[in-house]
C-alpha cells in the first residue's frame, strides 16, 4: 500500500470535492482507523475505570487488608471501616428479591410462552419491558410512601404472627429494613427474569412438547418435566442476570432499608448496602480514608456484578451452542 | 378416574392457573405504579410547577424548572459522548472488526453495561470531580454518557448488519467504495433503528439518579453553562421524596410523574415503531 | 381388477365424494380380524381448510396398516387425530368419530388415550435426560415408581435397543446416533404399553441401516401391538404392512391388503401413484 496522505485542509473539501477525495488514497482505511478508534476508546473506558477503583481504594485496601470484608464496624470519627454489614445487607436484600422473584418471573413466562395465544403473549410482553424502563428513584418513591406503611400495618405483623418462630421475622417491624427492600428490588429484576425465559421457553422445539403429550403427560407436567428441563440452561442465565442487576441497585433499596450499618438475622431489621451506603455518604465522606473505602466498596461490588455477569453470559452461549443436540 | 388421575387433572389446573395469576401480578404492577403517580401527582401539576424554580423550605409554589433544565443539559452531553462512541463503534464492529477485535470490543462494552450505575458516577468523580475539584454537569452527563455507549453500540449493532447484503452490493456494484457504501446506504437504512437506540437509551438515562449524585450533586438554583453543580430531575425526586416536608413530598410525586411519563411515553413509541417495522419488513 | 366396486362396510357418502375402493379380499380378510380402530365419517378442518373429507378407515388389530400418498395428502393429519395430537394445534375442527374399542375417543379423558394410542414422530425427539429417564418418563408419570428397571429394559428390548444401551443408561440420550435415538423414541413410546402404535414416516430422518432396523422392529412387535404407520416410501409400505390406505388431497382413495393394493389396484389414481406417474 502507499503511503497515505491526509489533506492539509480538509476545510477545502467543499470547494474543490473531487480533486481532494482523489487525492485521499483511501477513505476506507481512514475511516477503518477512526471507528476503531472509536471502538476501542470502549476499551478504554473500561480498563480505566478499573483502573481508577483500584487507584482510589488503595489506602483502604492498605490502611484495613482483607479485615475489610469481615470487619463490622464502621465508624468514620475514630477512621475504622469495615464492609461486612454492606455486603451483607446486599446478599441479603437480592436473597429475598430471588426467592420472590424466580418464582413470579418463571411462572409468569411459562404462562406467556406455553398458555396465552401469542398476540396476547407479546402484548402482555410489550408492557413487562416497559415496567423494565420504570426508574429506579420512581420504584423507591412508591416503596417509601405506599409498601412501607403497608408492611408496617399488615404484612409484618401478619408474618410475626404466622411465622415469628423463624428467626427471620422476629424483632421489631418498622416497614423499612431487608424484607421492604428485597420486595422492591424483586418487582424490579421480575421484568428480566420473564423476558430472557420467555424467549428461551419459546425457543423448545415443540416436538418435545408433542413427545411429552404423546405419552399422556398433561400440559403442566410437560412444561415443568420437559420444557423447563431443556430451557434450564437460559433460565439459570436470566437468574444470574436479574442478580448482578439486584446487587447493584441503588436509589430505591436505600429509600427503603433503613440506612443502618447492622447485620441481623431477622429481615424485618434495618440494614444498607453497598450501593446505598456509597450513595448516600460519598459526598459527606472526609478525608481520604473515608472517601477511599467507599470506593473499595465500589470495587467490590463491580467485581460482584462482573463475576454474575460473565456467568450469564457463558449460560446463554452454552444455550445457543447446545442448540437441539439431536444428532442426525 | 383413578385418584392419581384426578390429582393429575387437579396439579394441572391449579399450576396453570397460578402461572395466570403470576403474569397478572406483574402486568398489574405497572398500572399500581401509574396509578399511585397519578393519583398522588396530578394535584401538583400546574404551569408553575414547571417554570418555578425550588422555593425555600417551608415555603410553597416551589417548581422542578431547573430540574428539568439540567436534565436536559446533561442528556445533550451524554448525547455528545454516547452516540459517536456507541455508533462508531457499532459501525466498526459491524463493518470493519476482524474476529479477535470484535470480541474484544463487545467483551468491553457488555462489562460496561454490566457495570451498576453508582459505580460509573464514582468513575466519574475520579475523572472529572477529583481534578476540577467541584461538582458539574461535565461530571454527570460524562457519567450518562458512559452508560449511553454500550446500550447504543448494541442496538446499532445489530440493526446494521441486519441491513441486507443485497443493498450493500447493489452500491459497491456501482463503484462506491465500502466507506461510502456505509454512509450513504446503509447507515441510512438502519437509520430508523439506530434513532430508536438513542432515544431508548436517553429515556434509559434520563432516569437515574445514582450516577449524578455526587457528579452534578445538584442545584437549587439555576446552575450557568455547564461547569456548575446542576440539579437534574431523577436526583429532585430522591431528595424531596426522602425529605420530611409534605410540600416537597407532593412535588416528588409530581416531578415523577413528569420522569415517568416522558419515560414511558419515549419508551411506548420507540418500541411501538420497532414492532411495526419488524412486520413490515416481513 | 377384482370385482366388487360397492364398498362392503363404508357409511354413506356425499354425492360430491368419490366413495373409496375397498375390494372384496380386504372385507373378507378383515371381517375376520377384531378391528382396534374404528374411523367414521371423519371430517377435519384446519382453520377454513377441509383438509379430511369423510375418511372411513378401519384399524386392524394387531396387524401393521399403512397410510400412504403423496405430500400433503392428510395421512399425517389422518394420524395425528387418532390420538388426539391435532388438539395442540389451533383452529383445528373434526367431525366424525374415532372408535377405539368400540368407544369413542373424542369423549374420553385425553390423557388417558394417549397412554393408549403411543406415537413416535418423524425426527427422533429424546428429551435432555438420560437414556433410562426417556424410556421411564412415561412410566413416572403414570406413578409407576416400582420395578422402573424391569420396565426399562423391557421395553429397550422390545425396540431392540437394549443390547446397544445397557452398559450407558445413564448417559444423555443425545449420544446416541439418529437410528439409536429413533428406537429410545420407540421404547419410550412402547413403556407405558400402549395397545396401538402411531408412527409418523418413522424412517424418514434415517439412514438406510437404521431404517432396516426399525422396520424388523416393527413385524416383531405387531404381535402384541397395533400399528399404524404413515410413510412417503412405498417399498417400505410394501415390506411392513399388512394393509395399505392410499390418500389423495383429503380423501381416502383405496383401502386393501397391502399385496392386492401394490399389484392389483382397483382405483386408476392408486395405479397412477404406485407406478410413479405422480407424488
Amino acid at each position: 500500500m502507499g503511503s497515505i496522505f491526509i489533506a492539509a485542509d480538509p476545510g477545502d473539501a467543499e470547494s474543490r470535492p473531487r480533486s481532494v477525495l482523489r487525492r485521499l488514497p483511501n477513505g476506507d482505511e481512514i475511516v477503518h482507523l477512526v471507528t476503531m478508534i472509536f471502538g476501542g476508546a470502549i476499551l478504554l473506558i473500561t480498563v480505566s475505570l478499573v483502573y481508577q477503583l483500584w487507584v482510589h481504594s488503595r489506602e483502604s485496601r492498605v490502611a484495613f487488608g482483607l479485615h475489610f470484608f469481615v470487619t463490622s464496624v464502621w465508624d468514620p470519627v475514630a477512621l475504622n471501616f469495615g464492609a461486612w454489614p454492606f455486603i451483607y445487607g446486599t446478599l441479603v436484600t437480592t436473597a429475598v428479591s430471588l426467592v420472590i422473584a424466580v418464582p413470579l418471573g418463571l411462572g409468569a413466562a411459562i404462562f406467556l410462552s406455553e398458555l396465552a395465544p401469542p398476540k396476547l403473549s407479546s402484548a402482555l410482553s410489550f408492557v413487562i419491558d416497559l415496567l423494565a424502563a420504570v426508574p429506579s428513584v420512581i420504584y423507591g418513591m412508591l416503596a417509601l410512601f405506599a409498601l412501607v406503611p403497608l408492611m408496617s400495618t399488615t404484612i409484618e405483623p401478619f408474618l410475626k404472627a404466622t411465622l415469628g418462630f423463624l428467626p427471620l421475622f422476629q424483632g421489631p417491624a418498622y416497614g423499612v429494613g431487608f424484607l421492604t427492600a428485597g420486595l422492591v428490588l424483586a418487582i424490579m429484576i421480575v421484568p428480566y427474569i420473564i423476558s430472557v425465559s420467555r424467549e428461551v421457553l419459546l425457543a423448545v422445539p415443540q416436538d418435545q412438547r408433542e413427545a411429552s403429550l404423546g405419552l399422556g403427560a398433561t400440559r403442566w407436567e410437560t412444561t415443568s418435566k420437559v420444557v423447563v428441563g431443556y430451557a434450564r440452561t437460559g433460565i439459570l442465565g436470566s437468574i444470574f442476570l436479574s442478580m448482578a442487576r439486584a446487587l447493584g441497585e441503588t436509589m430505591a433499596v436505600a429509600m427503603v432499608i433503613g440506612l443502618t450499618p447492622k447485620v441481623s438475622a431477622s429481615l424485618f431489621s434495618s440494614g444498607y448496602s453497598i450501593a446505598a451506603v456509597i450513595a448516600n455518604e460519598f459526598t459527606e465522606a472526609t478525608g481520604n480514608l473515608y472517601l477511599s473505602s467507599l470506593i473499595e466498596l465500589g470495587l467490590v461490588l463491580f467485581l460482584l456484578t462482573f463475576v454474575l455477569n460473565g456467568l450469564a453470559r457463558l449460560m446463554i452461549i452454552l444455550t445457543s451452542s447446545r442448540g437441539s443436540g439431536v444428532g442426525r | 378416574m383413578s385418584v392419581r388421575m384426578i390429582w393429575r387433572k387437579t396439579v394441572n389446573a391449579v399450576m396453570l392457573s397460578m402461572t395466570g395469576l403470576c403474569a397478572l401480578v406483574t402486568v398489574s404492577a405497572l398500572f399500581v405504579i401509574l396509578g399511585f403517580l397519578a393519583k398522588n401527582g396530578i394535584s401538583s401539576i400546574h404551569w408553575s410547577f414547571f417554570t418555578n424554580l425550588p422555593a425555600p423550605v417551608g415555603e410553597t409554589g416551589g417548581g422542578i424548572a431547573n430540574a428539568i433544565i439540567g436534565t436536559a443539559k446533561m442528556l445533550l452531553l451524554a448525547a455528545c459522548i454516547g452516540i459517536p462512541v456507541g455508533l462508531l463503534g457499532a459501525v466498526y464492529l459491524a463493518e470493519f472488526a476482524g474476529q479477535s477485535s470484535a470480541f474484544v470490543v463487545r467483551y468491553a462494552a457488555d462489562m460496561l453495561n454490566g457495570v451498576p450505575s453508582i459505580v460509573i458516577g464514582i468513575f466519574s468523580y475520579t475523572i472529572i470531580v477529583l481534578r476540577t475539584h467541584h461538582f458539574s454537569a461535565y461530571a454527570g452527563g460524562f457519567a450518562l454518557g458512559i452508560m449511553m455507549i454500550p446500550i447504543i453500540l448494541r442496538s446499532c449493532e445489530e440493526f446494521l448488519t441486519a441491513v441486507p447484503r443485497s443493498l450493500r452490493e447493489g452500491a459497491m456494484a456501482v463503484g462506491a467504495s465500502k466507506w461510502k457504501t456505509i454512509a450513504s446506504v446503509v447507515v441510512p437504512a438502519a437509520a430508523s433503528g439506530i434513532l430508536t437506540a438513542v432515544l431508548l437509551s436517553l429515556a434509559r438515562v434520563a432516569g437515574e439518579a445514582a450516577p449524578l449524585l455526587f457528579t452534578a450533586f445538584g442545584n437549587e438554583f439555576w446552575s450557568r453553562g455547564f461547569n456548575e453543580p446542576t440539579s437534574s430531575l431523577a436526583v429532585t425526586i430522591y431528595n424531596y421524596a426522602i425529605s420530611p416536608y409534605d410540600d416537597l413530598r407532593r412535588q416528588a410525586w409530581a416531578a415523577g410523574l413528569v420522569l415517568l411519563t416522558l419515560v414511558l411515553v419515549t419508551n411506548l413509541c420507540t418500541r411501538l415503531l420497532l414492532v411495526r417495522q419488524a412486520t413490515q419488513r416481513r | 381388477m377384482s370385482a366388487a366396486a360397492t364398498p362392503s362396510f363404508n357409511k354413506e357418502t356425499p354425492m360430491a365424494v368419490v366413495p373409496p375402493v375397498t375390494t372384496g379380499a380386504a372385507s373378507e380378510a378383515t371381517s375376520e380380524l377384531a378391528m382396534r380402530m374404528t374411523v367414521s365419517n371423519l371430517d377435519f378442518y384446519y382453520g377454513k381448510t377441509h383438509s379430511l373429507h369423510s375418511v372411513n378407515l378401519k384399524i386392524a388389530t394387531n396387524r401393521v396398516t399403512a397410510l400412504i400418498g403423496p405430500s400433503g395428502c392428510g395421512k399425517s393429519t389422518l394420524l395425528r387425530t387418532m390420538n388426539r395430537m391435532h388438539e395442540t394445534l389451533s383452529h383445528t375442527r373434526l367431525t366424525g368419530q374415532i372408535l377405539l374399542d368400540g368407544e369413542d375417543i373424542l369423549k374420553q379423558d385425553v390423557t388417558r388415550l394417549r397412554r393408549r394410542v403411543g406415537m413416535v414422530f418423524q425426527r427422533p425427539n429424546p428429551f435432555p435426560k438420560s437414556i433410562y429417564d426417556n424410556v421411564a418418563y412415561g412410566l413416572r408419570i403414570n406413578g409407576h415408581k416400582k420395578s422402573l428397571d424391569e420396565s426399562v429394559e423391557h421395553s429397550l428390548r422390545r425396540a431392540a435397543l437394549w443390547d446397544e444401551v445397557k452398559d450407558r443408561l445413564n448417559r444423555s440420550a443425545y449420544g446416541l446416533s439418529g437410528g439409536q435415538q429413533q428406537r429410545l423414541c420407540i421404547a419410550r413410546a412402547l413403556a407405558v404399553d400402549p395397545e396401538v402404535l402411531l408412527l409418523d414416516e418413522p424412517c424418514s430422518a434415517l439412514d438406510p441401516i437404521s431404517t432396516a432396523k426399525v422396520e424388523e422392529l416393527l413385524i416383531q412387535l405387531k404381535e402384541n401391538c397395533t400399528i399404524v404407520i404413515v410413510t412417503h416410501n412405498m417399498q417400505q409400505a410394501a415390506r411392513v404392512s399388512d394393509f395399505t390406505a392410499f390418500m389423495l388431497t383429503g380423501d381416502l382413495v383405496e383401502f386393501s391388503p397391502t399385496p392386492q393394493l401394490f399389484t392389483t389396484p382397483t382405483d386408476p389414481r392408486t395405479e397412477a401413484y404406485i407406478t410413479g406417474r405422480f407424488g
